[in-house]
């Protein structure tokens, strides 16, 4: 079963941004409501299979892309 | 009907303008950054789509510095009332719009100290008296980059060399430049540009934006207005994240959709081309209008330093009732009068009266310039 993780922003362009950058580069991600669970910051989160943890925060730190925080979740990926 | 209104706002729009407008309504309409439901977030990719095609279209390379507001004159309040203080100095030119003069005017009132240089009659700027204006307690230089009267374009990438040489910061007004000539701001050293986008963007009315250079300090420039942002929404104070400390309030969802139509709409077609068809416009328009009896053409007569926007008296008769005459009897559609700029027609020496002024656009034909300049021919004589 595929575990999840997701990545919050501060701002929703920076989502879209990440958003850009992963799917060209071949990641399978889904933007989400942001999990209440983790914050309040911004409306749509960037959901990622866990997996892949260490390459898309490689990915996004290279691009320069301001996160605010990378997250497990659990395998209901919500 | 011949419109030669393009400088107050563009008509036509091309149809791709229209479609995406409709279609971001229909298929993303949604508040982008409130919710996080499909159409919310199909609202959000049309937006930062957007931004990366004008980031890429003037020279910035990163589209969180192009900040939307709802036109070129909120975009320069937006610049100046962020960025002076009482005691700033700050240096213009005396062919601004309005856009420029009043808040400038109401920051003078303030304690901001205004240097206006002096332009030619023909609307020029000699780089040399911004030089003589600007010292070392000067903040910001603020220029028109083409007239909205006479459609003479200023050197800003000179004047930005001036300005960054004494610390001072450069805002241009590119209502009536952008989407008609090139602009690079990295290039140039424009460090903030204000744009519209209903006039050679091709974009609809109501949207404009300021854009940052990539190496401005965010910083020093306050927000105009403050409010909700869809981010850090637990905060009661205004975030310092691009673009949101700027954006307050739902964005412009079918204008910045319009935009970004026309600015791709614009790229595929050429910019090079578009200004050349411009120029041709120009020539024949200033050629025309010159050769006629107790006609004054105003601004460089050069197509090569000016914008597509030409100004004309005739000697005895009223300039309102020109333009009701070209509209009524010949379909000829102007713009008479001071066109919101009392400081560009005291230059050029057409303060009070006004002139007529012509802007062709994209869409105008060399057949269009030549059937106005028949019906202006006419009237002359009559």
């Amino acid at each position: 079963m595929t575990q999840y993780g997701v990545v919050l922003f501060h701002t929703t362009s920076a989502v879209m941004r990440a958003e850009k950058l992963l799917i060209k580069e071949g990641y399978s991600i889904k933007l989400i409501p942001t999990p209440r669970q983790f914050s309040s910051d911004c409306g749509i989160a960037l959901r990622f299979d866990w997996s892949c943890h260490e390459q898309v925060k490689v990915a996004l730190d290279e691009a320069n892309v301001e996160l605010d925080a990378i997250h497990f979740l659990d395998t209901k990926g919500v | 009907m011949i419109y030669l209104d393009n400088a107050a706002t563009s008509w036509p729009k091309p149809p791709e303008v229209l479609i995406a407008m409709t279609d971001a309504l229909e298929h993303a309409g949604g508040n982008p950054g409130r919710s996080g439901h499909r159409l919310s977030i199909a609202a959000a990719r049309v937006i930062y789509d957007t931004r990366e095609t004008i980031a890429s279209f003037f020279g910035v390379s990163d589209p969180l510095r192009v900040i939307f507001t709802g036109n070129a004159t909120h975009a320069i309040n937006l610049a100046l009332k962020g960025m002076l203080k009482p005691g700033d100095h700050v240096v213009t030119s005396s062919m601004e719009h309005n856009a420029v003069m009043r808040p400038l005017r109401n920051l003078d009132r303030e304690g901001v100290r205004l240097s206006i240089t002096p332009c030619a009659t023909d609307g020029s700027l000699d780089v040399q008296e911004v030089a003589r204006a600007v010292t070392s307690g000067t903040r910001l230089v603020v220029m028109t980059h083409g007239s909205n009267v006479v459609g003479t374009i200023i050197l800003v990438a000179e004047i930005a060399s001036i300005a960054h040489r004494a610390g001072a910061l450069l805002l241009v007004d590119a209502a009536q430049t952008a989407g008609a000539l090139p602009i690079n701001m990295s290039e140039m050293g424009i460090d903030l540009l204000a744009f519209t986008g209903h006039k050679e963007l091709q974009g609809p009315p109501g949207i404009g934006g300021l854009v940052i250079a990539d190496n401005i300090d965010i910083s020093q420039i306050e927000p105009l207005i403050r409010g909700g942002t869809g981010s850090r929404s637990e905060s009661e104070e205004q975030p310092d994240d691009l673009p949101d400390k700027f954006e307050s309030g739902t964005a412009n969802l079918a204008g910045i959709a319009g935009l970004g139509a026309g600015l791709k709409w614009i790229q595929e077609r050429g910019i090079d081309e578009i200004r050349n068809h411009l120029k041709k416009l120009s020539r024949s328009l200033i050629d025309g209008l010159s050769s006629l009896p107790n006609v004054k053409v105003y601004g460089t007569l050069d197509p090569e330093r000016s914008v597509a926007i030409i100004s004309f008296t005739v000697d005895g008769m009223r300039i309102s009732e020109i333009g009701l005459r070209l509209d009524e009897e010949f379909g000829v559609l102007s713009r008479v009068g001071l066109h919101c700029a009392p400081a560009a027609h005291k230059t050029i020496g057409s303060f009070p009266e006004g002139t007529v002024r012509l802007a062709p656009g994209v869409f105008t034909t060399i057949d269009d310039i030549q059937k106005a300049i028949q019906a202006i021919s006419r009237m002359v004589r009559s």
